[in-house]
């Protein structure tokens, strides 16, 4: 049995649906009243300029933030207190003070993965994203890119139902910046939902089956990516990838 | 300024000779400021560790009046213990005041506040920084505090030697609650003291120099475990 399938939980999280959320900090408005249906399936991006609120949309779906108004619902919600069914890459990995190894079985730890199969799993995840030899590196002495694929690794250990990503490739160089995509789209052909946000048109064109469009926190418009990328329906998305909005 | 520089000889000749009055100082004032650094450390490590990860109402109230007790009068804490120990106290019945049980505990309360302050602090930056992932991760608030704990290791040896700076050089509580007894209670602050006001320098000399020594070799390891952890763990 696949590390994929016996993570699998009986009843699925997905759809994860959104209805009026509203965001609000300091008096400001991020999130402006959001209502939509995250499925299992393609693999979704969200773009748009920055102070969009794309990084907070994807908080508030993975349960970081709490929405000022509107509800956040997943079809079987997880229980409180139990293993995590969902999972989240940040923009800047944060690894703890131990081996690459020590980082993966942690996680497994939390899923309430039996202490005798946590290492296996775990080097079988560390050998997916190409670290299997650097398992008994310090996580934090490794480069960017390598955090970043063991931010992957230890996600991957888990097999998460769905997967966020905010910006996981923001401040790595093309080369890793590849390998990291490689992992994500590896992920998704493993049955891992993939939402991810980025503010690189390049990465949408290569990562994305469907975009959501997101301008002043509100989801301007959805619709498959290659549709999306040569003729976007809305203005501020037509503006913003002519370059004319800030990314 | 002979005087000086006599005191000065005869403590070092002390110090080389290991005068066994001497050693009997150096261990007692040893073994009464490390058990009260072990004390501290487990009630004021994880007091501070779970303060900084979980929120709740008056928790600003609490962290000022942590921070407070950084300057708690080691003189105050000796008069409180030694109120509480003596035979109409409320625990004179365990009959410990002026032994050395009664210093490990009047340390043990004069240092877990800096403890639980100083780690409170550290972990409080660690949580800022991990709060996320571990949440991601499904973390509780006390097994992140543990997490965290465990992670800053070597930042948090720093804060416990500086707890036992703190234990080893003072005068006040020990003195109240441990009466300086010689041969029983007589540690090197309280010996320091006394041979002080009678005039014998050299072995209050003495016990200075071992005393600054302790402290400076304590602080170096700190120093080298650190630097040697933050190189090998980042």
């Amino acid at each position: 049995m696949t590390i994929e399938a016996d993570m699998r939980a009986p009843l699925s999280l997905l759809p994860l649906r959104l209805d009026g959320v509203v965001f609000e900090a300091g008096g400001h408005r991020i999130i402006d009243g959001i209502s939509m249906t995250i499925a299992r399936g393609p693999r979704t991006v969200v773009l748009g300029p920055n102070g969009a609120g794309k990084s907070v949309l994807l908080r508030l779906c993975h349960g970081l933030l709490a929405p000022t108004a509107g509800t956040v619902r997943w079809f079987t919600p997880e229980v409180p207190g139990g293993p995590r069914r969902q999972a989240m890459v940040f923009q800047r990995p944060m690894m703890l003070r131990r081996t690459a190894l020590g980082n993966v079985t942690y996680a497994l730890r939390l899923a309430g993965i039996d202490r005798r199969t946590r290492e296996a799993r775990a080097m079988e995840a560390l050998a997916k994203v190409g670290l299997d030899k650097q398992a008994n590196r310090a996580a934090r002495v490794m480069s960017g890119g390598e955090q970043q694929r063991l931010a992957l690794a230890r996600v991957w250990a888990l097999s998460p139902e769905i997967l966020f990503l905010d910006e996981p490739t923001a401040s790595l160089d093309p080369g890793a910046t590849h390998e990291i995509e490689s992992i994500i789209l590896a992920l998704h052909q493993a049955g891992t939902k993939i939402v991810m946000v980025t503010h690189n048109l390049g990465q949408a064109h290569r990562v994305a089956d469907e975009i959501l469009f997101l301008h002043q926190g509100r989801l301007v418009e959805r619709a498959p990516a290659g549709q999306f990328l040569k003729r976007p329906a809305s203005p501020e998305a037509a503006r913003f990838l002519e370059g004319e909005l800030p990314w | 300024m002979n005087t000086v520089a006599d005191a000065a000889a005869q403590a070092l000749s002390l110090v080389a000779a290991a005068d066994p009055k001497l050693v009997d100082i150096v261990l007692l004032s040893l073994r009464v400021s490390l058990l009260a650094v072990v004390f501290g450390s487990i009630i004021g490590l994880p007091l501070g560790a779970a303060l900084a990860v979980n929120d709740f109402r008056g928790k600003r109230g609490v962290i000022v009046i942590l921070n407070a007790l950084l300057g708690l009068p080691s003189v105050v804490v000796g008069l409180v213990v030694y109120l509480l120990l003596s035979r109409a106290g409320p625990l004179g019945s365990w009959g410990i005041l002026f032994t050395p049980a009664a210093m490990v505990i009047a340390q043990t309360i004069l240092i877990t506040p800096t403890l639980a302050a100083l780690s409170r602090q550290v972990v409080a930056d660690g949580w800022g920084e991990y709060r996320e992932q571990l949440r991601s991760l499904g973390e509780t608030r006390w097994g992140a505090a543990t997490t965290l704990l465990w992670d800053l290791k070597f930042s948090l040896v720093t804060i416990v030697l500086a707890g036992f700076g703190r234990a080893a050089s003072e005068v006040g509580a020990v003195m109240i609650v441990g009466g300086n007894i010689d041969g029983v209670t007589r540690v090197m602050t309280t010996t320091i003291a006394l041979e002080t006001s009678k005039g014998d320098l050299p072995l209050a000399l003495a016990l200075g120099i071992i005393l600054l020594s302790i402290v400076l070799a304590v602080n170096a390891g700190a120093y080298v475990v650190k630097e040697t952890a933050q190189h090998r763990y980042g």
